[in-house]
């Protein structure tokens, strides 16, 4: 396994780098990082379409979702590999494709984490910031959305994970991330897969078990701040 | 000052409000009161429009309160809403919550806001909270917050939808307190609430509402003492204590 | 691009590798619901046990598994697994259909440990006050259990299993990467031979959300059928 590790280690975290392009565990990263921070807004605005009383913009986003949730990811990122080249005009390379692929299908699980956190706030908070005066978009975003995105943060961090774990599909279509090095370093050695393969295993389990944990403490540290989603404010004496 | 005529109101095929008409003058103190499900709740939502009419009109200063051309925050703005379950908002101060409407709609600056703020948090008796989170106060003190809320857009009139029915037995007389110096200083109020001790000191009217109608009204000298409608009468008796009565 | 031919996807060669294909996801579905569930059931009892030892165990299981994903499951037990058993174990597997055995054995290890977390949580959501009701009027702890306790735990593990059943449906598609002939891969193969990718990725997408509205309706009658009863 030591051998292993000296003869393969750098190209298992950075692929071929700088001699060819990033790959390895750091394109995992990089890619689930824009993955996430590309699908947290467009989830958001998803999340948002589809709570809001005008029904014309909430069916179709609703189908969307439903469309999207319904299919493996594989399938969105076949979609997306066979199908952006001809939209955009453009030969889309691996990584844009399989970004592209994430993110749509991010932001349609983030629309309902979104949507969760909104309809689990008492719905005494929108009325009342209604009778206010206030417009139902200022309303949403001075008083709804930053409870609600706070109450979902730790959802917001396993998507994360999920995300992660997505980026592996990148395989399939040829991206030299972790998985796909993992599977030539195998083919190169060859008599070792079980060790190949455990190693990746453990990558992962470290990687996505640690955000977790972090996860976990948050929630914990959100509950003692009297928020997550209890309906009643607590009352001292 | 606001004017309710043939107010009705249906919630499917269940009539929520009949025939409601009822004229509340400027400085007048109205109490609504009546068993559970009479709908008073309903008609107070109705007026600043977080329920909808199906029948009849309401209006605010000859104004058309269910116009859809009309600007409903506007309309809001300019009436004070006090709910039962407080509704504070979690993640503000309590300053922040009150100066949060005044600012995000640029009626005032954000100085201007807390200084009306806080004057109104001294008059409710919370100036010293201004800088705690709704979560570390009492119910009492969390609904006269949202008084001061309310107030601090200076609206003409204010709306209270039972607004100790919330709270412990202890925390209600101090709401009942602030309401009762709201009077006291000319403000006009509709108050839908259980406390008659409060409706016989501070009312100048006090309505009586069973299945969706109006069934009496009266100053509350004539209304606790010579009750006219048998509704009322049973009404009036009921919520005195079963113990009084075997006393009695 | 040439115009859509739905004509090519409702009979002939194409159809049949897509229709077989989807009959193989189907099964693979099956079996690893026949996997996965019985195998959940048990971790959730281990996490729940009285002993220290298989709440551990049970634990371990369930975020290792649940950290890595499904690709790298399927990558361990097509690659991995065959090589660490003995040769005789090992040369029968290749006998048989090694990429559907492997296949279904990623996918149901995989997903019991879900829903291992989903029968946890609805036999812990289950008032613990019940269960001191049911000792109370003299109900040994296993009579208990199956009289008061798991019946209204039921209720609430079906729609979270179902939504994992959902999961493990679309996870099938996985098992392209190591060959196994489902629908993802026949669809593949459909494109590469016929160059008609429209109209095979929309025949599999059809037939991948057709069987998630199935089951998600499965899921809404349940709940609709068999409400939880609380107080």
């Amino acid at each position: 396994m030591l051998e292993l590790i000296q003869q393969y280690g750098l190209y298992f975290l950075i692929g071929q780098y700088p001699s060819g392009p990033l790959g390895g565990l750091a394109l995992t990263l990089i890619l689930a990082a824009m993955g996430l921070l590309l699908s947290l807004p467009l989830g958001l605005a998803f999340g948002l379409m589809r709570v809001s009383p005008w029904g014309w913009l909430r069916g179709p986003v609703t189908g969307f979702i439903y469309l999207v949730r319904g299919m493996p990811l594989l399938m969105v990122v076949f979609w997306a590999y066979f199908f952006l080249p001809s939209i955009t005009g453009v030969k889309t390379d691996q990584f844009w494709t399989m970004l592209i692929a994430l993110v749509v299908f991010d932001a349609a699980y983030l629309a309902e984490i979104v949507r969760a956190g909104i309809q689990g706030l008492p719905r005494g908070q929108m009325e009342c910031a209604r009778s206010l005066g206030l417009p139902y978009l200022r309303a949403m975003r001075s008083v709804v959305l930053p409870q609600a995105l706070r109450n979902s943060l730790p959802s917001l961090v396993n998507q994360f994970i999920s995300t992660i774990k997505e980026t592996s599909l990148g395989y399939i279509i040829g991206l030299t991330e972790v998985s796909f090095i993992a599977n030539q370093i195998n083919t190169l050695v060859f008599t070792k897969p079980a060790e190949v393969f455990g190693a990746l295993g453990f990558t992962y389990f470290v990687l996505c078990f640690g955000l977790s944990r972090f996860a976990h403490g948050m929630e914990r540290r959100l509950a003692r701040r009297g928020l997550g989603s209890h309906i009643a404010p607590k009352v001292a004496a | 000052m606001i004017e309710l005529q043939n107010v009705n109101k249906w919630y499917g095929d269940y009539h929520a409000l009949v025939d409601v008409n009822e004229t509340i003058a400027s400085g007048e103190v109205v109490v609504v009161c009546g068993p559970s499900g009479s709908g008073k709740s309903t008609l107070i939502r109705t007026i600043n429009r977080l329920e909808e009419i199906q029948g009849g009109q309401i209006l605010l200063d000859g104004r058309d309160v269910h116009d859809p051309r009309l600007d409903v925050n506007a309309l809001r703005a300019g009436i004070g809403f006090v709910f039962q379950q407080f509704n504070l908002f979690p993640h503000l101060t309590v300053l922040e919550n009150c100066t949060l409407a005044a600012v995000q709609l640029r009626k005032l600056t954000a100085s201007e806001a807390r200084e009306r703020a806080m004057a109104l948090l001294e008059r409710v008796g919370l100036a010293h909270k201004a800088q705690a989170l709704p979560s570390q106060l009492s119910g009492g003190q969390q609904q006269r917050v949202a008084i001061a809320r309310a107030l601090t857009l200076k609206p003409p009139v204010i709306l209270f939808d039972e607004p100790t029915s919330a709270l412990d037995p202890e925390m209600v007389g101090e709401v009942l307190l602030v309401m009762r110096d709201l009077a006291k200083d000319g403000m006009t109020m509709v108050c839908v609430t259980h406390e008659m001790g409060f409706a016989r000191e501070v009312a100048d009217r006090v309505v009586f509402m069973d299945q969706g109608a109006v069934l009496e009204r009266a100053a509350p000298h004539e209304f606790f003492n010579h009750p006219q409608h048998p509704r009322t009468q049973k009404f009036l008796a009921d919520i005195r204590s079963p113990f009084e009565k075997s006393a009695a | 691009m040439t115009s859509f031919d739905p004509q090519m996807l409702l009979s002939g060669q194409y159809h049949d590798m897509l229709m077989a294909g989807l009959w193989m996801s189907l099964q693979y579905l099956a079996f690893g619901l026949c996997l996965s569930l019985p195998l959940g059931l048990l971790i959730a009892l281990c996490r729940l046990s009285p002993f220290k030892a298989l709440r551990a165990l049970g634990a371990c299981y369930v975020e290792v598994v649940r950290s890595i994903p499904l690709l790298a499951h399927m990558l361990f037990w097509y690659f991995g697994v065959p090589e660490l058993l003995p040769t005789a174990l090992k040369e029968a597997l290749y006998e048989g259909p090694v990429e559907s055995i492997c296949a279904v054995l990623a996918i149901g290890f995989y997903t019991a440990a879900y829903m291992a977390e989903d029968i946890r949580s609805g036999i812990r959501a289950v008032p613990p006050v019940q269960l001191e009701a049911a000792r109370a009027i003299g109900l040994p702890y296993l009579r208990a259990m199956r009289l008061v306790i798991l019946p209204q735990a039921i209720r609430l593990t079906v729609p979270p299993l179902i939504s994992q059943t959902l999961n493990l449906w679309k996870g099938t598609s996985i098992a392209t990467v190591i060959g196994a002939a489902e629908m993802m891969y026949q669809a593949g193969q459909v494109e590469s031979q016929s160059f008609r990718s429209f109209e095979a990725f929309a025949f599999a997408s059809i037939a991948y959300l057709g069987v998630s509205l199935a089951i998600t309706g499965l899921a809404s009658w349940f709940q609709h059928r068999y409400p939880v009863r609380t107080m």
